[in-house]
This record gives C-alpha cells, structure tokens and sequence, in this order.
C-alpha cells in the first residue's frame, strides 16, 4: 500500500500543484472582484447595483460546470477562443466572485451606520472611511464565510478537469487508467485535497483570532 | 451681533410626506453655546444632522463661517449639491459628538483621536499623538489611551468622543443627546466635560433633555416643537420664566419626570 503509494505520488503531485495554481489564482481574482462588487452593492448608485444583482444572481444560480463549459464551448462561437486553462479559470473566478461580492456586501452592510456618521463627521472622505474605518471592522465578519468559499473553490476546482486540465482530480483519474486501482488512488487524492482544506481552516482560525479584538 | 458663525435661514427638510424642519431660523454667534431643547420629534437632532451635512437639506440656507455647507454655487433651485471632496473639507471644521458614541471599536482611545488629525489635517503622526494625548487628558483620561472602546464605560467612551471631535480643533461643536445613554452616574463627568469647554469659549449647539445642563451651560436655549423654533432666549427667559404655552406644558412635564 504504502509502496503503492510511493509510486503514484508523483504523477499525482503534478495534478496537485495545478490544483493549486488552479485555487490561488481563482481566489485572489474574485477576492479583488468580489469586494469591488460588495462595495458596489453597498454604496454604488441604483444604475450599478441593478446590473451588479443580475450579475450575482445569474452567475450564483447556473451550475459551475455549465459556467465552465459555457466560456469553453460558447465563447469561442463567439470568436473569442481561450485554451482550456484561461476558460476555467475565468469561469470559476466569475462564479466565485459573485459570491465574495455577496459576503463582502454583508460584512459591510453589518458595520453600524453610526461608524459612517462618526468618520464623515471628522471630514474623512469616502474612500478614507473605508479604508480606515468600514473595511477593517468588515473584516472580522467577512473573513468566516470567505474561507468557507475558499475551500469550495479548492474543491470546485475539480471540475476543470472536465474541459482536460490535468489538476489532481484529472491526474488521479489518469493514473487509475494505468493500474486499474481506483481505491487508493481515490483515497490518495481524497487525502491531498483535504490536506489544502485543512491547512486553510487552520490559517483561517489563526486570523480570526487576530481580529477577535474588536467588540461592538 | 457680528458676523454668526452659523447662520441658518429658512431651513426646510423633509422625510418622505413628513416635515421634520419647517422653516428654520438661527444665528449663533462665536463662543455661543445654544442649547436646544424640545419633545421627541420636533427636529431638533435633523437640525444638528443638517449643520455638518450628516442630512441634506431640501430648502434653505445653513452657512458655517460664510460657508454654504449642504450646497455649491449661486442659492436658488438650480443649487447642486456639494462633492463628498468638498463636504469632507467642511466637515472637518465642524466638530459632531453623537448619542451612541460611535468610536471606533477597531482602534484604541488615542488612535481614535489621531485618525483625523493623521487622515484629515494631515499632522505627523508625533505631533498627532501629542495633541490627542493632550486632548484625552484634558478630557482625565490618561490612564485609558491604549484601552479599545470595548474596555470603557459609556462616560469614558463618550469623553473620548468629545476628545476625537474637540482636537479637530473645529469652529463649532455639535453635541447630540450625549448623555441620553448613559447611566444617571456617569452623566456628571461627561457634562463637566462639556461645561470646561463651553467656559473655554467654544461655539457649541446642545441638543440634550438635561435641564439642569440647559441652564448652565447654555447661553441662550432653543425650543423647538413641531418643526420649528417656538421660543428662543437666555435660559432665564425660556426655562423659568416661558411664556409660550407649548414651551410650558413640555416643561411641566420635564419636570414631572425629575426624581
């Protein structure tokens, strides 16, 4: 078993590492994009926040694989063609920065109005008050349920095997194809995602505690 | 009188269908302080809302040292309303403490201090901590300026809150029911806080139920019912000898509820 192991690991840890680059890439795009969207939906003019609702709801409503597929097969009827690692990426960064959007909307929402009154009341400017004053208390709430997302996103991330990356879940399949031995290979791969997983949970919880300081 | 420093004519506001200020006129001089008083409802905290631009204001004029606050170019309909650039310069000279405090439970007492003098006037972060240490002394919380917001009682967080507006160094001072929160034991030492600094010769507008703080603090005190300013005088004149007949009943029954 063990030496089993040893064997597969490396074709394994190829995928795992394209897993990786698959996640990091797709959690700091929609995080960059999930908060603009949150900001927007918190304070944009009506003619923002209307497109920004479509947007979100659509996108948080359609299955991923379809989202992936869709910028994979359709796109490219629309003379946009993109290899199959730009494609998934931009289909799991959009999917998941309409969630962040909605997180970050919360988070901020949750930050009592008087915080607003008190800085505009010292005549900190919009984008000083967020800096300074909305968006570190934000923080604290948003950072829960974005790690939650985040370890989706590292499981979500599976599908793009699907349009023929070979992340973890695609090398794991691979090499079942090669030794008929689909048990401990699963296992193995089942193994590696939970190691990213938990890694993250233990890093989240670290942070939290570093922002459980504030008390309203 | 010369030149109010502020200078309110014909306030109107509006929320919906419902007038909460109709047809406001004040002046307030430098070194005033103006307590304004009346029944839940009548507008006064709108009022003091209008004055720094935390409410926009429908109709009318509020002028803060010659300032137009709420709106830019030529008064009439065509007005438009400030840029948040310009409203954060404006706001900056006029200092705002708040019923619930509002510090800012992310950052200690001396940090909640320093963000405006940092973020707003600019000073060095040196020069920012001494005026703020300053401040939370003048205000006898020295022992407290690494405390977060959280750790404090109400009376220490809202004398913080007088200290985080008053080292703005504004012109004028707003004061919004600050006390209302508090326990009755703690309302002693933020008003003595208040008292100081309307002896020191701040400009300040008082919205409170304190009775007892209208009549010292205030140099002259406002009532206002329904809307508008019914009465208007020295504390001698509106408090103990009110010859308005809503300004009576309110006061009787003000005095009803004293212990």
């Amino acid at each position: 078993m063990i030496e089993f192991a040893l064997r597969t690991l490396p074709f394994l840890w190829d995928g795992f590492l394209v897993t990786l680059h698959v996640s990091a890439l797709v959690v700091v795009v929609s995080l960059v994009a999930g908060v603009a969207i949150g900001i927007g939906f918190a304070y944009g003019p009506l003619w923002l926040r209307f497109p920004l609702r479509v947007y979100s709801d659509v996108l948080r409503g359609t299955p991923l694989l379809v989202l992936i597929f869709s910028v994979y097969y359709l796109l490219p009827m629309m003379g946009l063609n993109l290899q199959p690692f730009p494609a998934a990426v931009i289909a799991l960064s959009a999917f998941k920065a309409a969630h962040v959007g909605e997180i970050a909307r919360g988070a901020i929402g949750s930050i009592a109005r008087g915080q607003t009154d008190a800085g505009k009341a010292i005549g900190l400017t919009f984008a000083q008050r967020l800096a300074w004053v909305i968006l570190p208390q934000a923080v604290r709430r948003f950072l829960p349920p974005w790690v939650n997302s985040v370890t989706d996103t590292v499981k979500g991330s599976a599908l793009v095997s699907l349009v023929g990356i070979v992340d973890l879940m695609l090398a794991a399949q691979q090499v079942i194809g090669r030794t008929y031995e689909p048990l401990p290979v699963y296992v193995l791969a089942a193994f590696m995602y939970f190691a990213i997983n938990y890694a993250l949970s233990v890093a989240s919880r670290r942070l939290e505690a570093r922002f459980a300081y504030i008390r309203e | 009188m010369s030149d109010p420093l502020v200078r309110i004519r014909g306030l109107r506001k509006s929320f919906g269908a419902t007038r909460v200020l109709d047809g406001i006129d004040l002046d307030i001089a430098r070194g005033e302080a103006v307590v304004v008083i009346g029944p839940s409802g009548s507008g006064k905290t709108t009022l003091l809302r209008c004055i720094n631009v935390l409410e926009t204001y429908d109709d009318g004029s509020i002028q803060v040292d010659g300032v137009e606050v709420g709106y830019a170019g030529p008064p009439g309909p065509r007005r438009r309303p400030r840029s948040e650039s310009d409203l954060a310069r404006i706001r900056a000279d006029i200092g705002m403490v708040f019923q619930l405090f509002n510090l800012f439970p992310h950052l200690t007492a001396l940090e909640n201090v320093m963000l405006g003098l940092v973020k707003v006037r600019g000073l060095p972060n040196a020069e920012a901590k001494a005026r703020a240490e300053h401040w939370l002394e003048r205000v006898g919380l020295s022992e407290k300026l690494r405390s977060l917001p959280g750790q404090l009682s109400g009376g220490q967080q809202q004398r913080v809150g007088i200290a985080r507006a008053v080292a703005m160094e504004p012109k004028v001072l707003l004061l919004d029911e600050i006390t209302s929160a508090l326990d009755p034991e703690l309302v002693g030492e933020v008003l003595a806080t208040v008292r100081q600094l309307a002896s020191d010769g701040m400009t300040m507008v008082v919205v409170t139920h304190e009775m007892t703080f209208a009549r010292d603090v205030g140099s002259r005190v406002v009532f206002m019912d329904a809307a508008r300013v019914v009465a208007d005088g020295t504390p001698q004149d509106v408090l103990v000898d009110p010859r308005h007949e809503r300004l009576r009943a309110f006061l009787a029954r003000i005095e009803m509820k004293r212990p």
